[in-house]
């Protein structure tokens, strides 16, 4: 079986996030980037199927603008056998980044597609799913346990209520949650045999998906401040201040 | 004129609060209708539990086996078809709903937008990005249905005195076979629901044991609070998944928040932002949780909170 992974460029996850004065955006010259910390988690799982001997080959996949190869040649640092750049010079929405994904799985056949669960730029939350929808295959989000058993995997998923398992037939999606596993530090020989290793570049326009701005975004502003906060003491003092707030 | 159609979710033939916090959303749009869908294996029960949401027009069901559970892969297109003639589907920001609506606005062809906190009108909203540190007004377009998921912890829950028509739908949509329910391993409690709860208490690594946590609970029982945890809490096993508040985790607004032994790391003051009085108590005084907490103490935790229950 083949993994396709989606492995997302975004700013990395300790970073202080300031929105620009103009409101247009968010800083991101001279950020720090790192893969998504959730797409790490899905191509280490792709990789440990793959040490099991339930998949053969594990390909990463990034829709990002060109300077993003030493992000890719990270992911096959990490382990994958090959890497595909689709080129976009800006960001794409979870829609534009599903079709392009299909786009690529008619041509690649995968068995399993592993995702993160939500990027932690945008936080959509949202390519996994239509991914899945748009390919007529079952998904399997938030997962946090995944057994493959021939052409069934059997997820447990992390929902609000608790875990819930489900069983999907293969070929599907996956999108990982947290507690999935994690991910190996990538050892230095590793980053010298990944530079031999295939990476294949691929303009977005060339899978013949247009990037719809389907969801325009406008102004960005800072979240409100909550007003500064008062020390207590001691236990008394907490008392107190939480009756003052008639909380108690 | 919009037209709202809101997806409810429930639980063991429990209508979900975050059906009435939906239904406060799309109320901002100032509709000519808010319906709300119940697809369940017998969804009576629950329509009528949904037809007292004050604002409610007409509360709509879909009966059927195969909704059983809540599998976005059956339920998508049947929503799908449900919308038709919608000017906005919603669904809450919940694991339920970020399971399903993505699905539901890619097979009608349309982007989503996550986690809708503010409505500006028809088609421009407010929405939290890179945890919480951003907010983005972004705008749909005008001739396609908006498919949102609302982030709850942004709206109050509608009131309860209204009498909606209940009506069956007949949808006729053939559902896949593919996706199978196996488990349910829900996390039981007592304590109030945390996502509902006016008062909770949240406990972090620096407990250091799940039978540590009893600290936790015991206050937690003494106030009538729900109790949360950190990721560190969760990943190191102390206290089940369903009890992490953070980006990843439940975006809460009680009206007192208790962070005992959290460090206030960016992915969990996200999901507390909203609270009404933030508490800290971190024997650390430079953690970064002082700076949004509006009562800080800087102590040991297992000195403190004995003496708090005692105090209160
Ligand atoms: C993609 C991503 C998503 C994430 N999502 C979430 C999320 O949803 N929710 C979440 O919580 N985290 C999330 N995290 C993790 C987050 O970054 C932090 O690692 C986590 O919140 C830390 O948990 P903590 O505060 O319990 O532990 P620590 O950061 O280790 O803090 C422990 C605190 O306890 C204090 N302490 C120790 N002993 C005592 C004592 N005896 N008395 C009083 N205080 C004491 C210490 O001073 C310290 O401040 C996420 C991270 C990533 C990368």
């Amino acid at each position: 079986m083949k993994i396709l992974v989606g492995y997302k460029r975004v700013v990395d996850f300790n970073v202080r996030i300031q929105v620009k004065p103009d409101g247009s955006g968010v800083v991101t010259d001279g950020v720090k980037l790192s893969p998504n910390p959730f797409d790490e988690i899905a191509l280490e799982e792709a990789l440990r199927l793959r040490e099991k001997g339930i998949a053969e080959e594990v390909v990463v996949v990034a829709i990002a603008p060109a300077d993003a190869q030493p992000h890719l040649r990270n992911g096959l640092a990490m382990g994958a056998n090959r890497a595909i750049h689709i080129v976009s010079d800006g960001p794409v929405q979870p829609l534009t980044a599903a079709r392009a994904l299909l786009k690529l799985i008619e041509k690649e056949q995968p068995g399993l597609v592993l995702l993160g669960k939500q990027a932690i730029d945008d936080d959509a939350n949202q390519t996994g799913q239509m991914l899945a929808a748009l390919w007529q295959r079952p998904q399997a989000t938030f997962a946090s346990e995944l057994a493959i058993d021939g052409q069934v995997a059997r997820v447990t998923r992390e929902v609000d209520a608790g875990l819930e398992t489900i069983e999907i037939d293969l070929p599907a999606v996956v999108t990982t949650d947290l507690r999935l596993n994690e991910p190996r530090f990538i050892k230095l020989p590793d980053i010298m045999k990944a530079r031999s290793k295939p990476l294949e570049t691929l303009p977005l326009s060339d899978l013949g998906v247009e990037p719809g701005d389907f969801i325009a975004a406008g102004q960005h502003e800072p979240p409100p401040a909550r007003a500064r906060g008062v020390m207590v003491d001691d236990v008394a003092g907490l008392v107190d201040a939480l009756k003052q707030r008639g909380l108690v | 004129m919009s037209k709202v159609l809101i997806i409810a979710e429930h639980l063991d033939g429990q209508l979900n609060p975050s059906t009435a916090k939906c239904v406060s959303a799309a109320a901002k749009l100032s509709p000519q209708a808010i319906d709300i869908l119940v697809l369940a294996e017998q969804a009576d029960a629950i329509a009528a539990d949904a037809a007292k949401i004050d604002g409610v027009g007409t509360v709509l069901t879909v009966s059927r086996a195969e909704n059983a559970q809540p599998l976005a892969a059956i339920l998508a297109p049947q929503v799908a078809k449900a919308a038709d003639g919608y000017s906005h589907v919603f669904g809450p920001s919940t694991t339920f709903g970020k399971d399903l609506m993505p699905r539901v606005a890619a097979l009608l062809g349309v982007g989503q937008v996550s986690d809708l906190m503010e409505v500006i009108d028809a088609h421009s909203f407010k929405r939290p990005i890179y945890a919480g540190n951003a907010i983005v007004t972004v705008t749909a377009p005008a001739d396609a249905p908006v498919i949102a998921t609302v982030r709850t912890a942004s709206f109050p829950a509608a009131g309860s005195n209204g009498s909606a028509a209940v009506q069956a739908l007949d949808l006729d949509v053939e559902l896949p076979g593919h996706t199978r329910f196996v488990e349910l391993k829900a996390g039981k409690s007592d304590r109030p629901d945390l996502q509902t709860a006016s008062r909770v208490i949240s406990g972090g690594r620096a407990l250091g044991s799940g039978e540590a946590f009893k600290v936790i609970y015991s206050l937690a029982d003494k106030l009538g609070a729900g109790v949360g945890a950190s990721r560190a809490a969760v990943d190191a096993g102390y206290v089940p998944n369903d009890m992490q508040v953070g980006q990843t985790g439940k975006i809460i607004a009680p009206e007192l928040y208790i962070a005992v032994g959290i460090s206030g790391a960016i992915q969990h003051l996200t999901g507390i932002k909203d609270a009404g009085t933030i508490v800290a108590i971190n024997k650390d005084p430079d953690a970064p949780i002082f700076e949004i907490a509006d009562i800080g103490l800087v102590g040991d935790l297992f000195k403190i909170l004995p003496e708090l229950e005692a105090a209160l």
